[in-house]
């Protein structure tokens, strides 16, 4: 069955503003700490009084050409700055300082869908370092709005895609590589909710196979993931809807409810903005040299994409564990170093998503809070390895008791608390014995064809051993007595 | 170049300001002076030469990332016409 919403196809550019995790701000020396009391990160520069001077944060340039480098996009050499003039309670100078004319990076892009049939190249039109403004609250006072100018001048990078994005699954996915990287390069801790991570949408609507884009309207306050999705949703059918009944859309700005699911209308056209750029006279322009580049490109760690090639292709691991060990920064290096120390990397991959995400998932941890190390991870793998230990006691018991010692090794624990596993022959057969000796008629059964009662003498024979039997061994004896 | 009433109202509104029309009328007259003094640079011939846009020939230097120079909460809401004991207070900016 097609319905008027099939007619049509989705055009969709994100700007995404992403805070950067410097100590200071942007055109100043106050902290960018959040949380803290109201107007106290704030200098004169902050707040617009005559007479003082902007001089950019280097940290700011450097976080600007990781991320860069990250997408593959060019750098610019020449980096000018200008002002785009509005006026706004939170924004004290009458100015925005941001880039114009020579955004820090061009080019580039975003892989979506990685390694599936979906996979999907987003291009990056732009990325330019501009400040955040103060923050303005409306709903404290009945009367009067609040201004807090903490956030005033704390960096920004502003990432701007090409209209390439169709739907609001591949609009998700954008961001949510766009978090992932922002993250795995340290430039930003990639909160949505905090507003540290901002999107807005540009979305508009055309009927399939055109070659001409409809006009656009542009979505804010979208503070989660899920929110943009519901918000470019809910902004497809709104205009698919308003097309069909014979209206038009207009190029305004509209904000998400997300209580009400709905967007809506923030500015009308008369009141369109006009920021009249021009170029900062109070900063002098900033040169970006290839050696700069070169050594800011050499001190990145591994990007998501490079870990996940590595660990397919090096290592043999499965696309669904590779995909799920490089969703989290901290766990994929975490993981990169534990399979320096073992080479049982399918092991590896089992115990990081297995027992201990169930650990931190349990215990409402991040893995840079896990009281274990690689290395004790690696040498609870080399037991079982060496048969001594058993999988489930390892398991069951030794992780759990290494947690709480993380000063011993796995081997000493295991020793103390007598897991050592039991390959030797002679006490092994005497278990073996024993199970067998304790249910003949069972053993005459299994003898005309009941072959599952293995389980049972198994199961006698770990009882008989407290578990330390080595089952491999253990079955083979089972087995081999059982049929004599 | 000159300066119609129209300009001179799309440029009040985008500073948030209000004139009446004398006013607007003196401002009208002011600006078309101030545009007709800097066109005089209009008689130069530019072909050719890149617009100027920094004095100096300096690259900036740039700021080590530290935190320093900041002022009190009390400094900070000095001069603000009106506050409370934490925030600056402006009249409302948004319909609720």
């Amino acid at each position: 069955m097609s319905s008027i919403y099939d007619k049509y196809e989705a055009v969709i550019g994100l700007e995404i503003h992403a805070q950067l995790q410097t100590k200071s701000k942007a055109f100043a020396a106050d902290s960018t700490e959040f949380g803290v009391t109201p107007n106290t990160n704030v200098s004169p520069i902050t707040l617009g009084h005559p007479g003082t001077l902007p001089r950019l944060n280097e940290k700011v340039v450097e976080y600007a050409v990781r991320l860069g480098s990250a997408v593959k996009a060019n750098i610019t050499y020449e980096n000018q700055f200008a002002r785009k003039n509005y006026f706004y309670a939170d924004l004290p100078k009458g100015y925005q300082i941001t880039q114009d004319k020579t955004p820090i990076c061009t080019g580039g892009y975003i892989t979506i869908f990685p390694h599936t049939d979906n996979e999907k190249k987003i291009n990056i039109t732009r990325i330019h370092i501009e400040e955040d403004a103060g923050k303005s609250m409306h709903d404290q006072d009945p009367f009067n709005t609040l201004i807090d100018l903490n956030r005033a001048g704390v960096p920004l990078v502003e990432i701007v895609s090409e209209p390439e994005i169709r739907s609001s699954e591949e609009a998700y996915a954008y961001i949510a590589e766009i978090r992932k990287l922002v993250r795995y390069i340290g430039i930003c801790d990639g909160n949505m909710e905090e507003g540290s991570l901002r999107v807005d949408a540009n979305i508009s609507v055309m009927p399939k196979g055109s070659k001409t884009f409809g006009t656009r309207a542009e979505v804010k306050n979208m503070n989660s993931l899920r929110n943009v999705q519901r918000a470019i949703d809910f902004e497809i059918k709104r205009q698919i809807e308003l097309i069909e009944s014979g209206g038009t859309v207009e190029q305004e700005t509209r904000s998400f409810d997300a209580v009400k699911g709905i967007t809506f209308s923030l500015r009308s056209k008369e009141m369109a903005h006009d920021y009249r750029y021009f170029p900062e006279p109070d900063l002098q322009p900033v040169f970006v040299e290839q050696d700069y580049i070169a050594k800011v490109k050499n001190s990145l760690p591994p990007l998501p994409n490079e870990l996940y090639t590595k660990f397919t292709q090096e290592l043999g691991l499965s696309d669904y564990d590779a995909s799920i060990i490089i969703e989290d920064k901290d766990i994929a290096l975490f993981f990169n170093e534990l399979i320096e120390l073992t080479n049982n990397f399918k092991a590896a991959a089992n115990w990081i998503n297995g027992a201990v995400k169930s650990f931190l998932n349990e215990n409402a941890l991040h893995i840079t809070d896990f009281p274990l190390q690689p290395k004790h991870i690696a040498q609870i793998i080399t037991l079982i390895e060496e048969n001594k230990i058993s999988n489930s006691l390892a398991n069951q018991k030794l992780f759990p008791t290494l947690i709480e010692n993380p000063e011993k090794t796995a081997e000493e624990l295991a020793q103390e608390n007598n897991w050592l596993q039991e390959s030797d022959d002679d006490a092994l057969l005497q278990y073996v014995e024993e199970a067998i000796a304790k249910y003949p008629e069972k053993v005459e059964e299994y003898k005309n064809g009941k072959k599952g009662l293995i389980g049972l003498f198994m199961g006698e024979v770990m009882k008989l051993s407290k578990g330390k039997a080595d089952p491999k061994l253990a079955n083979k004896l089972v087995r081999e007595k059982l049929e004599q | 170049m000159s300066v119609d009433i129209k300009t001179v109202e799309r440029i009040a509104e985008l500073a948030k300001l209000q004139f009446n029309n004398e006013a607007k009328e003196k401002i009208q007259a002011d600006m078309n002076k101030m545009l007709d003094f800097v066109g005089k640079l209009n008689e130069l011939d530019t072909e050719g030469v890149e617009p100027l846009i920094y004095m100096l020939d300096e690259p900036q230097r740039l700021r080590k990332d530290e935190v320093n120079g900041q002022v009190t909460q009390q400094e900070a809401l000095k001069n603000a016409p009106d506050k409370d004991s934490d925030y600056i207070k402006v009249p409302k900016v948004i319909k609720q």
